[in-house]
């Protein structure tokens, strides 16, 4: 059944002056999609054992440079030598012949089989002629995991376990396949603080072993641990490449957004400050195990972070105040008034809305346009004696698309298209499109480039100077520091902290706060 | 392991517990036993005839349970099995009279072949749901049978045949019950033991994933419709053997008695989870209470109630989060 397509590595290996350690090496780039030209005459290098981080806007074209490396697409023009032998990368086989192994976070896995399965799949081991052994299969896959220095049960169905999992199960699968080359997209945009160091840790070790590893990320810090060198794409062009000991944040920065921008991740004093004006009252909230006896009161203009590990409650708490998930007991009074919230509609009704912390699944119709994912929350507003108004619609998801700067070549377009941070703006865009009183935020900057981070956070603060309540989720400390008026902290669903901004001196202080020590 | 790092070592201890509501057709498939035993058992229910005659009576459900059971678990349906074993009866019943038992068998399973191939080929290649094709197929195939037998009987006086395909016992053991037993085997061990079995379970599961995972998925989906046709055709046959003749009602309505035992089964409709056996028990569980139902004196409508009402019950329970 497996269909065999080879890498054909058969080129003549010309002599090129490529260092023998070189081993990847992508000249000429380009890539155009309908039209429209994403990237444009990309020069990339791996070097054997480097950990290689790849910079850029949303948008900039790093994932669709990536995906060529792995056959998901092919280039336009260029070349692509591996181990300095041209190689022609026509679909996923051919690069996993050629050593390429992917680290990919949506689509690689499947969860109604067990981690061994999936490590396996389409390579199972086999005894007696033609039965797979799913024993062999999960002792190799312990035996892989071990070498890694991780312990996952790969009995274990994949549905069953948490993304820092699936992370370890998509490594394990490319390293049962002798890949050389990991590519990882975004590996931490969904792993709390503690399962990220761990990943840091196991890249260490990889890379130990001579694997090299491409490392796609927005946050500077990480890029700073883990990697060696960076290239910085802009607009599908190739800006820079440099060793991160030569090169300082501003200047990536700089490299990444085309101009120079200086403090976006610092605490700033807002236009109006926190009202007094209650505006959502929460009095012991219980739902389900993870919100337990959880009683805050946010003011008008007024943000509040909420901060906690993975697992913390802090999602299912917004869940159960937007009405997803039903309250055991507890009361809410918005603007006063005690209300009821049974679905997200009255919910929405009450003037709470809610931006949904995965994206893909939660947040948007992937296969729409992205007009009609935008208008979605707004059809109230957008007919005309029943009928939708076409007129309307356009108008007002033109204004959305500007003010939010979103991206996008034709509003038209499917949003599972659009590059990650893109679609999160588009999920903030439709969200803010309501006016709410209550805005809810779940990580609405994972996997959002700096420039466009500063600017939703500004957008946080601009949204809580109108007068709006934010309740505001991220794992990363800096950001929360950086928009907070109020901080709680949860810890197995209950708030174990609550303080004001200026009671937290420093980012260790709230780290500490979190892990409880 | 001293490397081992501290946060990927919880134990993983709530991962193996089984799931009960994946095996709830057991369950029901031993409790509704135990209530026709305690209440029917001087009607007859317990005889080892009537136990005999509901395998006899779910032999073809059972075999087209097994290939649709890899039809689900692509996350895709065949509705036309059905009307497939009425043709193949009737197409087995005319070419056995003219031509002999090798070329009827063979021209009875050429429909199941030829029909899965088009539902396989319009659901691969053109991308159509499997959904509209199987039901506009449904439609197609009935038409064929009534048309080529002006919807008459086609009586089938080959005694081998007849034997082969359902009317012999070996010993005390029906015919059919080896039959459906040979699928059943056949079918669980491939699902679960090969690389054919997986990459269905991978395509259903999900499919861009078993795409980037080298999986053809155009192929499997192609694969599992054709087999579904043989499957079907087999069951006609199985029909026609047991009923000695061939006719285009052989089969009608089976494609949801199939689809209700495969689900009964454990199978998930979403696909991505195939049980085989499981769908033997399904296809037992209606038959039994078919069975039971009958020798309880239910006229046919309350039959039906009961029965809808009862896989009803079972699909929620098993389903039930
Ligand atoms: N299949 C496709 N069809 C049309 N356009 C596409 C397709 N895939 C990507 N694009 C476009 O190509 C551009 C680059 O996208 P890409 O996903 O590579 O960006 P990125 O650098 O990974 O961004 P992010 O940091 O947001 O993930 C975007 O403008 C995107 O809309
Ligand atoms: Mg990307």
């Amino acid at each position: 059944m497996t269909g065999a397509a080879t890498a054909d590595v058969t080129g003549a290996a010309t002599g090129t002056t490529v260092s023998a350690e070189q081993v990847v090496e992508m000249s000429g780039i380009s890539k155009a999609f309908s039209g429209i030209v994403v990237l444009k005459n990309v020069d990339f290098s791996l070097v054997k054992g480097e950990v290689h981080a790849l910079a850029g806007e949303n948008g900039a074209g790093k994932s669709t440079l990536m995906k060529i490396l792995q056959g998901v697409y092919t280039a336009d023009s260029g070349e692509i030598r591996v181990d300095g032998i041209p190689v022609k990368i026509t679909d996923t086989f051919a690069a996993r012949a050629a050593g390429i192994g992917m680290v990919f976070q949506e689509f690689s896995l499947i969860s109604t089989l067990t981690v061994a399965q999936n490590v396996f799949l389409t390579a199972e081991p086999i005894e007696r002629g033609f039965l797979i052994s799913d024993r062999v299969a999960r002792e190799r896959t312990a035996a892989i995991f071990a070498d890694m220095g991780v312990e996952v049960d790969p009995a274990a169905p994949l549905a069953n376990l948490s993304t820092a999992y699936w992370q370890l199960t998509e490594i394990a699968k490319a390293l049962a396949q002798n890949a050389k080359v990991l590519i990882m997209d975004e590996p931490t945009a969904s792993l709390a603080k503690h399962e990220a160091e761990a990943l840091f840790e196991l890249i260490g070790r990889l890379k130990a072993r001579g694997i090299s590893i491409i490392y796609i990320s927005h946050r500077m810090d990480e890029i700073y641990r883990i990697a060696d060198r960076i290239t910085v794409l802009r607009d599908g062009a190739h800006v820079l490449t440099s060793a991160l000991s030569s090169i300082t944040p501003a200047e990536i920065v700089e490299g990444i957004v085309g101009r120079k921008i200086d403090g976006q991740l610092e605490w700033r004093e807002r236009a109006a400050s926190a009202g007094r004006v209650p505006v959502l009252e929460a009095t012991g909230l219980t739902s389900g195990a993870r919100v337990r006896d959880v009683s805050f009161t946010l003011c008008e203009g007024e943000i509040i972070g909420l901060a906690g590990l993975m697992g913390s409650g802090r999602t299912e708490l917004v869940r159960a105040l937007f009405g997803i998930d039903a309250l055991s007991s507890g009361s809410v009074k918005i603007g006063g008034k005690p209300v009821t919230i049974r679905s997200t509609k009255q919910a929405m009704a009450r003037g709470l809305a809610l931006i949904p912390e995965d994206r893909r699944s939660q947040g948007l119709v992937l296969e729409h346009s992205v007009r009609d994912n935008l208008m979605l929350p707004l059809l109230d507003r957008t007919t005309s004696g029943g009928f939708l108004n076409a007129q309307k619609i356009v108008s007002l998801a033109q204004t959305l698309i500007s003010k939010f700067s979103i991206k996008v070549s034709n509003p038209t377009m499917a949003v599972g298209k659009l590059s990650g941070g893109n679609q999160q703006k588009v999920v903030i865009a439709k969200w803010l499109g309501t006016e709410p009183k209550v805005l809810m935020m779940d990580e609405p900057t994972a996997g959002v480039d700096i420039g466009t981070k500063s600017e939703i956070l500004d957008m946080v603060r601009a949204i809580a100077d109108d007068g709006k309540g934010v309740l505001f989720i991220s794992s990363e400390l800096p950001e929360l520091l950086a928009v907070s008026d109020r901080i709680l902290v949860l810890r197995n669903g209950e708030v174990v902290k609550n303080m004001v901004r200026s009671e937290i001196p420093n980012e260790e202080y709230l780290q500490l706060a979190i892990q409880g020590a | 392991m001293s490397t081992t790092t501290s946060v990927f070592t919880k134990p993983l201890s709530a991962v193996r517990r089984v799931d009960w509501r994946q095996n709830v057709i057991y369950i029901g498939f031993v409790a509704a036993f135990l209530l026709f035993a305690i209440t029917l058992g001087n009607d007859g229910f317990t005889t080892p005839n009537n136990l005999l005659n509901i395998v006899r009576q779910t032999a073809s459900i059972s075999v087209m349970a097994v290939a649709m059971t890899y039809v689900i678990a692509t996350a895709e349906i065949d509705l036309s099995i059905g009307s497939v074993a009425g043709l193949s009866s009737v197409v087995a019943a005319i070419a056995i009279s003219h031509f002999g038992t090798v070329v009827g068998i063979l021209a009875g399973l050429g429909v199941g072949l030829v029909i899965g191939a088009v539902n396989g080929g319009l659901v691969s290649l053109l991308k159509v749901p499997s959904f509209l094709v199987t039901l506009g197929m449904l439609g197609l195939v009935v038409g064929v049978a009534r048309w080529i037998t002006d919807s008459a009987p086609i009586p089938i006086a080959d005694p081998f045949f007849n034997a082969l395909f359902g009317g012999g016992d070996i010993g005390i053991i029906p015919g059919l019950l080896i039959w459906a037993l040979v699928f059943v085997a056949v079918g669980a061990l491939v699902m679960n033991k090969t690389k054919f079995g997986r990459q269905v379970l991978a395509t259903g599961g999900n499919q861009t994933a078993a795409q980037f995972t080298g999986i053809n998925t155009s192929r499997i989906k192609f694969t599992v419709l054709v087999l579904s046709g043989l499957a079907a055709s087999v069951a006609g046959m199985l029909y026609a053997g047991r009923l000695q003749s061939g006719r285009f009602q052989w089969g009608t309505g089976d494609e949801l008695s199939v689809i209700a035992a495969v689900i009964l089964g454990g199978t998930s409709l979403f696909g991505g989870r195939g049980r085989v056996v499981g769908s033997l028990f399904g296809a037992l569980f209606i038959g039994l209470v078919n069975n039971g139902l009958i020798l309880a004196g239910l006229d046919v409508s309350q039959q039906q109630i009961i029965r809808g009402a009862i896989i009803i019950a079972a699909v929620a329970l098993s389903k039930k989060k």
